[in-house]
């Protein structure tokens, strides 16, 4: 067998720049995971359904399982890790810890981003439209309400 | 005792602010020197005689640094077999890490292959032929059972695993001269727990000190230490299990599977960490299933709607192999013990069978055999109300067991012990103006719209005691110890043998640890999921936490609290029964005024300990157990009660209400025991109206990937409402009754008893989940 295709990639993640050499069949989680260390990202499906590995790629929500390391060149990535270092979420995760909307933790980094997506998008949801935008993101633990209330407490704070 | 805050008190959980930062350190985060990765090549057949293995090729492939079978393992790990004493009749056959000469499910491994990557390891599983020969497969129980059905272990005459049966009074008399008899066929397809972080482990064995360390993602440390040093044959102090966060588990990580074990034996061959973690397919196939019973169940009242007699056939199934260690018979034997148990009647015959046939293993997760029971008795309850004339309400307050009757033991045989049943109804219609929703409900059915109510009692068996796996014959521990250690500053490190995979039980343990001494929860650190450091206990599993890790924390503190008394009194020249310990500060008892700081006492204790006479206990560490005595179980009880809308024409269902009224005596932390009962209510929500594990005629799985296996999300679920009434139990003394399951329990009786009242002017009953909406268009004659 061939030996496995390697492609240089330039990116920022998290505000820094990254020059790594990658297979080219690497998918973009596993990127991140295994050759930064950003373990923040999980890996739930691999089928793009559970949303547990969801980054920003250039501001957009993405299924880091969905796209390859390569298909990132020249993105600027942003992972649970930068957006807990720069505050930017700082009130979705007060309002989580204080309602427990998370258990096991492990849908959590994914449900922040998105849920952060969506107050950025729409400072004043209802609770049907926070359901509707978490839809694609799987929490086997909490049943979703106190995710639900956690997102409105912030959204109403922001009033 | 008076219980003070933090006991009770609503309080966010530490470990939590570390999982919202992305800190968490899940098994797959964690990176050792020289690890490998490893593969499996599984089973494509249900059932198919393995006659050839060639890996040749596979062995030359891009970072391939060994490849296993069983042979290789043959001298490295025992087999086992999954029994259970209490039940000596029961067939167990021997299983082996690897699959040996035939291999019985779809997807049991039978290859592995260690590679500097995942990604080389699968490259290499591609490349390994095996030479099947396909065996006539079973995929259901009927036909497991059949007189023609191929024999799953030759060990055996037939593939009928277990069977049981449980009788009180008499119940076919009662059936022949009762009123009103009600029968019905159920039906409760298979699924499984899905937790979001798949299984997986490293196995990390050191040859030069014969130390096996495991990083898991499990439940039980302990057992597993206990069970790896067994069948490896390692001396069991060193072994260690490291449990740190736990990504989802809800019973499918508490037993012990063949590739994990494999992955430890292969880490035993090669001298080097090897890591394994199931993606999303394998963990279908391979991960503990749950339900898949058919049960017949009659009811018989006399006219004035009083239940007389229950009886019910259950027959389910083990999979290819009972489970281990704990067995796979408590699904059905809680099923036979369970149903029927909130009401009165006098007369009660239940027996379950399970049988052998090529699917995965059917283990323990979240309320094991309860949904089942609820469901079955519930519906009938309901039915037997439709065919007296009965509101369905009254018929419960009917027959609910009342306050006075307790202590009594069940027609099942359960020691039942202060459970609440009128009182949760009463709040439930607190809550639920059952009149005002009778008359919405008839008016909407004008307009074409159709909406039920349905309630489903249920009482949960928590806390299991030591008798049971005792007298089992495994070891799996029901005792519960605490470890408190004062730091010479005043903290408080607690060291538990429970486990928290995001329930919340560390928090509670913190609480209770913190009240009881008398300091803020700041100020004690709970450490659990290690079996080096962490005194032996059962880890989580069956709704035990509080009530067993709980009341050992309490006897811990209690003790530590004395000692810190202890050398407060000489340092005051105080007796110690005069003083308290308040927000850290030793205090007077009777004015509150404070003598000296906790960090004071601390130091003298560890650094001047020639200052306290020889007769004063001034230890600063100290342990204390718990362990339950003369019963097996911890009953709580509660109430669900579901209000849905079902559109006729799509047969889908939407909620218009959740009610959960839940009595698990004390609570330490009512936030994340309401939380508890929402999770499992939508976890149950799952395994009533979506999730299924769907074959072909020739028993290969359909719907492995979560496109096709469908799960709650947020979209469809409801709020859920939760109120708590607080009986506690008087065999221990913080009074907790477990609580973690109850949440699922009720849900497939509330839901269907709500479809069914919804559907109620179409003459149509549904007694199977999932209720899907082609089940339900085919009820209604539309499919």
């Amino acid at each position: 067998m061939d030996a496995v295709k390697t492609a240089a990639i330039y990116l920022r993640v998290n505000g820094e720049d990254v020059e790594e050499t990658v297979p080219v069949r690497r998918n973009l989680v596993d990127f991140l995971r295994a050759d930064l260390g950003l373990t923040g990202s999980h890996v739930g499906c691999e089928h793009g359904v559970c949303g547990a590995c969801t980054i920003l790629v250039d501001g957009a929500i993405v299924r880091g399982c969905l796209m390859l390391a390569v298909q990132a060149d020249g993105c600027e990535i942003e992972t649970i890790e930068g957006a807990d270092a720069t505050g930017r979420i700082a009130e979705l995760q007060t309002a989580f810890h204080r309602r427990n909307a998370l258990q096991c933790g492990f849908c959590t980094p994914a449900m922040l981003l998105t849920a952060a997506m969506l107050l950025e998008a729409n400072p004043a949801p209802t609770r049907d439209e926070i359901r509707e935008h978490l839809s694609g993101n799987f929490c086997r633990c909490t049943g979703y309400q106190s995710i639900v209330d956690a997102v409105a407490d912030v959204a109403k704070a922001a009033e | 005792m008076t219980f003070r805050a933090p006991i009770g008190s609503s309080l966010p959980r530490d470990r939590a602010k570390r999982l919202l930062a992305g800190r968490g350190r899940y098994v797959d985060d964690i990176v050792l020197p020289r690890m490998l990765h490893l593969a499996f090549v599984r089973s494509p057949y249900p059932h198919a005689l393995i006659e050839a293995i060639d890996v040749a090729q596979a062995a030359a492939m891009p970072g391939v640094v060994r490849i296993i079978t069983a042979v290789d393992l043959d001298s490295v790990v025992a087999s086992w077999r999954g029994t259970h004493n209490l039940f000596p009749d029961m067939k167990v056959p021997v299983q082996t890490a690897l699959a040996t000469d035939v291999a019985r499910w779809q997807g049991e491994a039978v290859v592995a292959v260690a590679a500097n990557s995942r990604a080389e390891a699968e490259d290499a599983t591609e490349q390994i032929t095996i030479d099947w020969k396909e065996l006539p497969a079973v995929s259901e129980a009927v036909a497991a059972l059949g007189p023609a059905a191929p024999l799953l272990h030759e060990a055996f005459d037939d593939n009928q695993a277990f069977a049981a049966e449980v009788s009180h009074g008499d119940t076919e008399t009662a059936f022949a001269d009762a009123a009103c008899v009600i029968e019905r066929q159920f039906r409760f397809n298979r699924h499984t727990g899905v937790s979001l972080e798949p299984r997986g482990l490293i196995a990390d064995y050191d040859p030069s000190s014969k130390q096996l360390t495991v990083y898991q993602s499990h439940q039980t440390p302990h057992q597993q230490q206990d069970l790896y040093a067994r069948l490896l044959g390692i001396p069991e102090q060193n072994v260690r299990v490291i449990c740190d966060d736990v990504g989802g588990a809800f019973g499918l990580k508490h037993h012990l599977y063949p590739d994990e074990l494999a992955a430890c034996a292969i880490a035993k061959v090669l001298g080097r960490p090897v890591k394994y973690v199931a993606d999303r397919l394998e963990s279908f196939l391979s991960d503990i299933h749950c339900r898949d019973h058919t049960v017949k169940a009659r009811m018989a009242f006399n006219e004035d709607g009083q239940i007389l007699a229950m009886a019910l056939d259950d027959l389910f199934h083990a999979g290819a192999y009972s489970q281990y260690p704990r067995s796979s018979v408590a699904e059905g034997n809680q099923i036979i013990r369970v149903s029927g148990i909130p009401y009165r009647h006098a007369h009660y015959r239940a027996a379950t069978r399970m049988a052998y046939l090529n699917k995965s293993v059917l283990g323990h997760i979240r309320s094991v055999g309860h949904p089942i029971a609820c469901a079955v008795t519930e519906q009938l309850v309901d039915l037997g109300a439709r065919e007296l004339g009965m509101d369905p309400v009254a018929m419960r307050q009917r027959n609910y067991l009342r306050d006075a009757d307790f202590p009594v033991t069940s027609a099942g045989g359960i020691a039942l012990e202060n459970l609440s049943f009128h009182r949760c109804l009463d709040r439930a219609l607190e809550r639920i103006d059952v009149d005002a929703f009778r008359a919405e409900q008839t008016a909407l059915r004008e307009a074409g719209v159709y909406r039920g109510i349905g309630f489903a009692t249920f009482v949960d068996l928590t806390s299991i005691g030591p008798e049971y796996y005792g007298e089992g014959g495994q070891h799996i521990s029901a005792q519960e110890t605490c470890l408190l250690r004062l730091e010479a500053s005043g903290g408080i490190r607690c060291y538990v043998g429970t486990t928290d995979q995001g329930q919340g039980i560390d928090s509670g343990i913190q609480q209770v640890v913190a009240g009881v001494i008398g300091v803020s929860v700041d100020d004690v650190k709970v450490n659990s999921g290690d079996s080096e450091l962490c005194p032996v206990g059962g880890g989580s599993w069956g709704s035990r936490g509080a009530a067993l890790g709980g009341e050992a924390a309490l006897r811990a503190g209690r003790e530590l609290r004395g000692n810190i008394l202890n050398i407060a009194g000489v340092l005051l020249q105080k007796a110690p029964g005069l003083l308290d310990i308040r927000d850290g500060e030793i205090v007077d008892l009777e004015s509150g005024s404070k003598h000296m700081t906790l960090d004071e006492v601390a130091a003298v204790g560890h650094f001047k300990p020639y200052i306290i006479p020889d007769d004063i206990t001034a230890d600063l560490t100290v342990t204390a157990r718990y362990a339950s005595r003369g019963r097996l179980f911890l009953p709580a009880n509660g109430l669900h009660v579901a209000v849905i809308e079902v559109d006729p024409d799509t047969g889908l269902i939407s909620f218009h209400r959740y009610l959960v009224v839940h009595d698990c005596g004390r609570l330490l932390n009512p936030m994340l025991v309401a939380e508890q009962v929402r999770g499992g209510v939508v976890q149950g929500i799952g395994g009533a109206l979506y999730e299924e594990f769907v074959y072909d005629k020739g028993g290969a799985l359909c719907n492995g990937t979560m496109t096709d296996y469908l799960v709650p999300m947020a979209a469809e679920m409801p709020d859920i409402e939760v109120e708590h009434l607080e009986t506690s139990t008087e065999t221990s003394e913080l009074g907790a009754k477990g609580a973690g399951e109850a949440g699922t329990t009720g849900t497939f009786g509330a839901i269907l008893n709500a479809l069914n009242d919804a559907l109620t002017p179409f003459d149509v009953t549904l007694s199977e989940t999932p209720a899907t909406p082609s089940r339900i268009l085919q009820a209604l004659g539309k499919l």
